[in-house]
């Protein structure tokens, strides 16, 4: 099976703050690792390798620093890395930037399964990966918790649900964005993580890839950006104090006065 | 302090340290209360090639050596000194057939250890032969094209889990330490079993049994070296041996000390954090104190070891001694800084005190260590006569 594998490098951090003047994230003096869904993303990737062999391709697109993602990848054991990285690209939303990255996965060729992080923890958007298989015309599942079967042809999966889960059949080619319940992410191997020092990572441009300018970076954005802000606490509240018999009988009492209970 | 390491050794510390974290951590508690074995992290190390850290490459190991051992041992010994046990003991059991197996036996054997396919165990300890290693009752008696081995091991790290065992036995009894022989035995051989799972004070993750060989016959093929090579390949195996132990107790000691400046910061009492007081700062100093200096031990003697150097007997004995004695010491007053808390099973440092006590025990205690430097001081003196 030929896999490719989406990643992303984001800012280290859950919590991250935003420019209130552009409303984009400030990366400055914040380090950066590789898309936490995305290992998970990894993790599958090699472990469908092993069971029924084949190759895992690694993508991502970014500014040169992201060749570092990369490297980590091919330190747990990807075969193949590719970075695509342009000025054309840049401020890209999630439209361009899965437009882009099917073109990407165009010019690779044959492959089988596209895996990809259920989201990116710094855009928390969960659209690039469907927007790609939307783009290349193939099916998709997503919240992928486990894949229940995969050889040549047939593939059924569990989507998580709030509920449970979903257990969808569907053929290859086919895209799948994956939760953390899937697996658990390996180590990085010595061997490779001194071999990933030298790594030459190829990088392909704009005029590499087959693409309409007007689709790219800026330009090809219809997203608009108005504000961006935490979610902020609505409603009253109010602690209740006191041991926990106290705090009981306080609780029942405010909501007979509320006249839930 | 820096100790000018390589980029490369540097490498394998930050990943012997993220699976510490990351995988053994969490796990520790629950390994040593159910006193499990660590399958799953086993399998990481493996997955980052740390198990063939100390192999050549052409043997498929990273082709490094004892310090490079001892930054993995270190760091995972800070999480789990079980763990960092079972690790371990696949490099004692792997240095016999490193250092006195042929050729063929090398290329047979080595591989699956290094990759982490197989894991191994050394047996030499029996229920008479401890300390004193020569009273060893285990038979190899040689019929034809096999030896037949009879006899029980006692103790024996990884016993059970382990494929490839490296065994000490008697050929020829009648010539004491000169009748010992080394053998590689593969699990499965007919005869060849386990006795009980041993159940420890600390140390709890890791897996010690008694292998019970009755009549098991070993192709010729697996004598290591030659007969009656067998004490030499075993105290040669531990001269290089007791450094992964050093590397343990300052590992260890490293860990509990972690643990206590953390705690020591958060604890309050009479309206401070108890780190202000004196007290506390000065036990901790001491603590601070004693495993740096374990650690520039071990650091040195390896790479005296890995120098090429044939006399470090003495130098190693000092090692396992000196960084036991401290990872016992800094273990104990982290409890001791956590109050009541470090007697409780919630905290770390309740295991890890219990752990650090076998780092005094096992591969020679050291009073045995003492002797062994004693003799090589009588030794050095004479000469210089």
């Amino acid at each position: 099976m030929n896999i490719i594998v989406c990643i992303k490098q984001v800012p280290d951090t859950s919590e991250v703050r935003i420019n209130p003047e552009t409303n984009t994230l400030i990366r400055e003096g914040v380090p950066s690792i590789v898309n936490p869904f995305d290992m998970y993303a990894i993790e599958e990737g090699l472990r469908i390798k092993e069971m029924i062999g084949g190759k895992v391709t690694a993508i991502s697109m970014g500014p040169p620093q992201a060749l570092e993602a990369l490297k980590e990848a091919f330190s747990l054991g990807v075969d193949e890395v590719i970075l695509i990285s342009d000025r054309a690209f840049a401020g890209s939303d999630t439209l361009a930037t899965s437009y882009t990255l099917s073109k990407a996965i165009e010019k690779i060729g044959l492959f089988d399964i596209i895996l990809c992080g259920k989201q990116a923890i710094d855009g928390d958007t969960a659209q690039v990966g469907p927007e790609l298989a939307e783009h290349l015309g193939i099916p998709f599942v997503t919240s992928v918790k486990k894949i229940d079967e995969i050889r040549e042809g047939y593939l059924r999966v569990h989507r998580m649900m709030e509920d449970g889960y979903d257990v969808i059949e569907t053929r290859p080619p086919a895209l799948l964005t994956v939760v953390k319940e899937i697996n658990e992410p390996r180590p990085p191997s010595l061997k490779r993580k001194i071999q990933a020092k030298n790594l030459q990572v190829p990088v392909w441009r704009k005029e590499d890839l087959d693409v309409d300018e007007k689709r790219l970076g800026l330009k090809g954005s219809p997203t608009q950006v108005l504000r961006i802000f935490p979610p902020e606490i609505k409603g009253e509240r109010k602690i209740l104090e006191g041991n926990l018999e106290e705090q009981i009988y306080k609780l029942v009492s405010e909501l007979k006065g509320l006249g839930i209970l | 302090m820096d100790y000018f390491l390589t980029d490369a050794q540097k490498t394998i510390r930050d990943i012997a340290r993220k699976i510490a974290i990351e995988k053994v951590v969490p796990s520790r508690a629950e390994l040593d209360e159910k006193e499990e074995f660590p399958h799953e992290i086993m399998k990481a190390l493996a997955q980052a090639d740390l198990f063939g850290l100390y192999i050549p490459e052409k043997y498929g190991g990273f082709g490094g050596g004892s310090i490079d051992l001892a930054l993995a041992v270190e760091e995972l010994s800070s999480a789990c000194l079980g763990v960092s046990t079972t690790f371990a003991a696949n490099a004692l059991a792997a240095y016999p057939v490193l250092l006195f197996g042929s050729e063929e036996q090398k290329k047979s054997f080595l591989p699956d250890i290094a990759s982490g396919k197989k894991l191994a165990a050394f047996g030499l300890t029996e229920a008479g032969a401890g300390s004193d290693a020569a009273a060893i009752q285990t038979t190899a008696k040689k019929e034809g094209d096999e030896y037949i081995l009879n006899g029980t091991k006692q103790w024996i790290t990884n016993g059970g889990e382990a494929e490839i065992y490296t065994i000490i036995a008697m050929t020829d009894k009648s010539k004491g330490t000169r009748g010992a022989s080394a053998f590689i035995v593969e699990k499965g051989t007919p005869g060849f079993s386990f006795g009980k799972k041993e159940k420890k004070m600390g140390i709890r993750a890791s897996a010690t049994r008694e292998l019970v060989f009755e009549n098991c016959p070993v192709p010729k093929e697996n004598l290591l070296s030659k007969e009656g090579m067998g004490f030499i390949v075993a105290m040669r195996t531990l001269d290089i041996s007791r450094v992964g132990i050093g590397a343990q107790g300052v590992g260890l000691a490293h860990g509990a000390l972690d643990e206590a400046v953390k705690y020591a910061r958060e604890r309050h009492q009479f309206g401070k954090p108890i780190i202000s007081f004196q007290a506390i700062q000065h036990m901790l100093a001491d603590m601070a104190i004693l495993t740096e200096s374990a650690r520039a031990l071990v650091y040195s003697t390896a790479r005296v070891i890995d120098s090429g150097s044939k006399e470090y007997s003495k130098e190693s004995a000092m090692v396992k001694v000196f960084a036991s004695d401290v990872a016992m010491k800094v273990a104990t007053d982290a409890v001791q800084i956590f109050g009541g808390y470090g007697y409780m099973r919630e905290y770390p440092v309740e295991k890890m005190m219990r752990d650090a006590k076998i780092l005094q025990i096992y591969e020679g205690t050291n009073q045995i260590q003492r002797n062994i430097i004693g003799q090589a001081l009588i030794k050095e003196a004479a000469s210089k006569k």
